[in-house]
């Protein structure tokens, strides 16, 4: 047996759950899916003396719309968000985004809430709540508060959850209709983490230009990143060829602390960086309509 | 560490038992019931050698805890077939899709699984679908022939 000891807990209600949590502080770890945690258990990089497994937990694996959002719980399987026709509809970037996740064997088992909890500065999910000010909410046995998608990655698999906190669900504002989106990354095989990645969303006004611009970006620093000067340049510009090259060689300014390592150095991921998002400008911009 | 007690269904037989929190189900079902079908390899979810079916859909058995299949409906090679070779299996034979078949019960259960979902695949989704598992030996050009003809066989059955 490759993981180091540790006791484990089946609650079957979200109080329980949460009391557990409180209880134990951080030496006590939530298990979503197990796709993350569980290659870190093999290789003991985690350490946990306590499991609270959440697969048992009623109404965590719902997903809802209401009121022009989508709300996702946090158990809702990686497999459910490719395939559900709602989101399929509403929030199709999320759908196109999930293929990208790993492989049908890892979104069999991997879930929404796990993979943002996580927070791999090289996954998809993060970064698509990111380009959709997503929402997430988060509870504790003493509150709960709703944590915008831009406060919620902090560094490196670090987020703004404390101890004794769980996301328990994300709420996705369904972009209006008309709004291109497009997602490109480049990664080695399909379902290996992206070296470079970017999710777009964008809105045209009725004369072509572009009223609306979120570019994130993953696989590239130590978080997942707005764009925010690439997204300002864009805004009210026509999209042609040449604003999109521009928004493409700002967007890979905004990479701060760019990641480096044996899969890919830096100055690789930054030039990979100004591509995907190219790239995915270029597709947005297709499918959005007026 | 608190053993736990699981009860589950494995190919087709309810199974009970008390397990440590940290065994993984590939562990649970190599080294406690004996079905050593299941291969293990990197044990942290490359490689896919390990792949069963959990109510149907493939996972990655290093990746879940028994404690975690509590009521599942498990699959492994072994309960693929219980007379002669399934079709997909006879299909990796005659296609050569195996030599070491170290990879092999992995690669089957991938397989088989995809084409339950999408009994015509093109080439390139039966790549796209087997990007998940590692074969360091046979190559894959083989192995996706097999899965093609498995496609057929599977066809022509219905």
């Amino acid at each position: 047996m490759k993981p180091p000891p540790f006791d484990y807990i089946r609650p079957r209600g979200l109080d329980e759950a949460l009391a557990i949590l409180a209880t134990h502080g951080p030496d006590a770890r939530p298990l979503a899916g197990g796709q993350s945690l569980i290659p870190l258990l093999n290789l003991r990089l985690a350490r946990p003396s306590l499991l609270v497994d959440l697969a048992f937990i009623p109404g965590l694996a719902d997903v809802q719309a209401e009121n022009g959002t989508v709300v996702l719980g946090a158990m809702v399987r990686q497999r459910t968000v490719e395939r559900d026709a709602l989101i399929a509809q509403r929030v199709p970037l999320l759908a196109e985004a999930t293929r990208l996740v790993g492989h049908p064997p890892i979104r069999n088992r991997g879930t929404i809430g796990g993979s943002l909890a996580h927070a791999d500065p090289s996954a998809e999910y993060p970064a698509i709540a990111l380009a959709l000010d997503a929402e997430l909410v988060v509870r504790s046995a003493s509150r709960e508060r709703v944590v915008p998608a831009r406060d919620f990655f902090v560094d490196l698999f670090t987020t703004a959850l404390a101890p004794g906190e769980l996301l328990t669900a994300v709420r996705i504002p369904v972009p209006p209709p008309g709004a291109g989106w497009a997602i490109q990354e480049i990664a080695r095989r399909h379902g290996d983490f992206a070296l470079a990645g970017a999710a777009v969303l964008l809105r045209q006004a009725g004369d072509g230009t572009c009223e609306h611009a979120a570019i994130a970006l993953f696989g590239v620093a130590t978080r997942p990143l707005r764009a925010t000067a690439a997204e300002h340049a864009l805004t009210g510009q026509p999209l042609t060829a040449e604003s999109i090259r521009e928004a493409a060689a700002l967007a890979v300014e905004a990479i701060d602390e760019p990641l480096s390592d044996v899969h890919g150095s830096a100055a690789y991921r930054q030039r990979m960086a100004g591509a995907v998002v190219r790239r995915a400008l270029e597709e947005a911009s297709r499918r959005a309509g007026t | 560490m608190a053993r736990v007690s699981i009860g589950l269904t494995v190919n087709g037989q309810a199974v009970s038992a008390e397990v440590e929190p940290r065994m993984t189900l590939a562990d649970f079902l190599r080294d406690e019931l004996g079905l050593t079908g299941t291969k293990l390899g990197c044990e942290h979810g490359v490689c896919g050698a390990c792949t069963v079916l959990i109510d149907g859909a493939a996972v990655r058995s290093c990746l879940m805890l028994a404690v975690q299949a509590e009521g599942a409906d498990v699959l492994t090679i072994e309960g693929l077939s219980h007379n002669g070779l399934h079709p997909v299996q006879e299909a990796y034979w005659e296609h050569h899709g195996l030599q070491c078949g170290f990879c092999t019960p992995g690669m089957v259960l991938t397989a088989y699984a995809f084409l339950q979902e999408r009994p015509d695949p093109s080439d390139e989704e039966i790549r796209e679908a087997l990007a998940g598992n590692l074969c360091r030996c046979t190559g894959y050009q083989n192995i996706v022939v097999a899965v093609r003809a498995a496609a057929e066989k599977l066809a022509g059955a219905r």
